[in-house]
């Protein structure tokens, strides 16, 4: 198994509350993501098990979203929203500088696992733009000095 | 997990009487029950339970013209009110809290700071449907509005403004927090049921609307955050206060979302009908352009809805007003690009975010925003052909009306206006291989 007895304990508590089983597909592959960091095909077979669903439904849901991610990624992933709002206010430039500073490209990770970079649609911080999240948090109203402090700090954290 | 810095006009909407929807949203401790009640906080919902008919709440809020503000504008009364009586199945009603509409970022406020006016909202809401079980989609991304919305819920229960028999009313009601999974189109009503029952997020074929078979094919209502978080105020001071708010047609105040090249963006609470202008201008609202450089155009409504040009920014921000120079209100993103911006850039990043987000489903959609993608791109990269603006126009032509929800509409209807409005500019970009204005922004 690759999902803790937390985690499987977590989605059975969820699945209760629905009155049908399939509405906790959603809610149990953010739990099994939350743990791994992906989930893939193994996983779909966990989770098809305890919720009690066919695996293909499972499958077919997980590949639509983008927050159910088949490999894992970095330790943090930097998602920077790309869209006409941030656009507007350098997002593209927040990009090339995040790029210049973690020696990676858009879509890579970095060699110590630490970082992976991706540009991702609105994430709903229009009016705060340029922004960015990493793992569950916002960071808004970006401007280098701020967005150099972020990285240090988390590289410091590692 | 981050709290939202926005810029909000709460202190200005705490000295108007008739704006509501921001009053407290800069306490801090307005996401607490006890300050949320301290503050008038479920009454509305105390009034309803002691003494008010489903009816009596579904005619109040028709007469009140409060219309939805997800983006349709569709009345929210009247939609209730196409919940069958007779239905022995059980109903449901859904928050739609998947705000992800680009310039669209007033909801997250609402979730974040007020999360009991929504539960509120949502609680009288179920009543005038009679549901018992209602349900918020939260966009997966907004980790904290989600854990603001569960402590909220877990606070309404122990303090019995939610489970069994609420006030002694004898009525029962329970909530579920759901989070999304990172798709756009669940913030179409059907598609996020389909989400919601644990499928792919793609829409559903109406009729059956939603009202007669939605959620586990059971009589359901879908309503936006800010549309909910209306409902109390509207049943505390009554339909006629409501509705002498704002325009004839469009009653009562909204949240704009102002991003992009202006000075000061934020969230900001005006009664419909509000001046475009002002709210770009004033300095205490948008205070003007960035780099007080010239305005060159206006998204009205969220990214799905077509440009204004300078000379047409002098407008009431209205549903019957927009719609009448040929645009729409939308969700209130009002979206502010300066004379810099070169339309073939700001189409490209339009483009490109509704063919990510496209589901799949109906071809027109699927195959047309790539290929209005590619073309974009090749005209962006300076590659452009001749002939190009006829392919875009041609493709834009066979996808509008073609699909079984709006969002290839929406993928259109900016590219025909941004032709319509600035055709010199595509054309010059395709016979130059290169940006009429040169489009560089930096973040500082």
């Amino acid at each position: 198994m690759i999902l803790n007895q937390t985690s499987i304990q977590k989605i059975k508590e969820r699945a209760k509350e629905f009155p049908q089983k399939k509405s906790a597909i959603l809610p149990a592959l953010t739990i099994a993501y939350q743990q791994e960091g992906y989930v893939d095909e193994a996983i779909y077979r966990e989770l098809a098990k305890i919720i009690d669903v066919p695996y293909v439904e499972i499958a077919e849901a997980a590949t639509f979203y983008t927050m159910f991610p088949k490999k894992p990624r970095g330790k943090y992933l930097i998602q920077v929203c790309h869209n006409i709002s941030c656009a507007l206010l350098g997002a593209d430039s927040l990009v090339e500088y995040l790029e210049n500073k973690l020696k990676i490209k858009k879509g890579e990770t970095t060699e110590d696992n630490l970082f992976t970079l991706i540009t991702v649609e609105c994430l709903g911080s229009c009016s705060t733009a340029p922004m960015m999240q990493i793992n569950q948090d916002y960071y808004e109203n970006l401007t280098p000095e701020k967005v150099n402090k972020i990285i240090e700090e988390l590289k410091a954290k590692a | 997990m981050f709290y939202s810095p926005v810029r909000t006009n709460a202190a200005q909407v705490a000295k108007d009487e008739n704006l509501h929807l921001f009053r407290y949203v800069e306490d801090p401790d307005q996401c607490k029950v006890d300050t949320f009640v301290a503050h008038g906080g479920y009454e509305a919902w105390k009034k309803v339970l002691n003494g008010m008919s489903a009816d009596e709440v579904i005619d109040v809020v028709k007469k009140s013209g409060l219309r939805g503000r997800g983006g349709a504008g569709f009345p929210t009364g009247m939609k209730w009110s196409f919940v069958p009586k007779d239905s022995t199945k059980p109903r449901y009603l859904c928050c739609n809290a998947d705000e992800s509409e680009p310039g669209t970022c007033k909801d997250r406020v609402l979730l974040e700071r007020d999360p009991h006016s929504v539960i509120e909202g949502m609680a009288i809401a179920a009543y005038a449907i009679k549901c018992h079980l209602m349900f918020i989609y939260i966009r997966g991304e907004f980790a904290y509005a989600i854990e603001r919305m569960k402590q909220a819920r877990d606070e309404a229960l122990a303090k019995g403004h939610l489970g069994k028999n609420i006030y002694s009313s004898g009525y029962d009601l329970d909530m579920v927090i759901y989070s999304g999974g990172g798709a756009y189109i669940c913030g179409e009503e059907t598609a996020l049921l389909n989400s919601l029952e644990g499928h792919r997020g793609q829409p559903r074929i109406r009729p059956p609307f939603p009202a007669i078979e939605g959620l586990y094919a059971s009589p359901t209502i879908v309503n936006n955050v800010e549309s909910l978080a209306s409902v109390p105020y509207i049943i505390k001071r009554g339909a006629q206060w409501y509705s002498s708010l704002g325009t004839e047609k469009s009653s009562g105040t909204k949240i704009f979302s102002l991003s992009g090249h202006v000075k000061q963006p934020g969230n900001y609470e005006v009664a419909l009908g509000f001046n475009l202008k002002k709210l770009i201008y004033d300095p205490q609202y948008g205070g003007g352009i960035l780099g007080d450089k010239k305005l060159k155009g206006v998204i009205p409504g969220g990214a799905s809805t077509p440009f204004l040009t300078p000379e047409m920014i002098d407008i009431k921000l209205d549903y019957e007003s927009l719609q009448e120079v040929g645009s729409m209100l939308g969700s209130g993103a009002v979206i502010v690009f300066h004379e810099e911006t070169c339309i073939v850039w700001t189409i490209l990043k339009l483009t490109h975010f509704f063919h990510h987000e496209s589901c799949g489903k109906c071809t027109p959609c699927r195959e047309g925003t790539a290929w209005l993608e590619q073309i974009i791109r090749r005209i962006e990269n300076g590659q452009g052909r001749d002939g190009d603006i006829e392919k875009i126009e041609d493709i834009c032509n066979n996808i509008l009306g073609r699909t079984i929800c709006p969002l290839g509409d929406a993928a259109v209807m900016p590219i025909q206006s941004s032709i319509k409005h600035w055709r010199d500019e595509w054309q010059y970009h395709i016979e130059h291989k290169k940006c009429m204005v040169e489009t560089h922004f930096e973040f500082k």
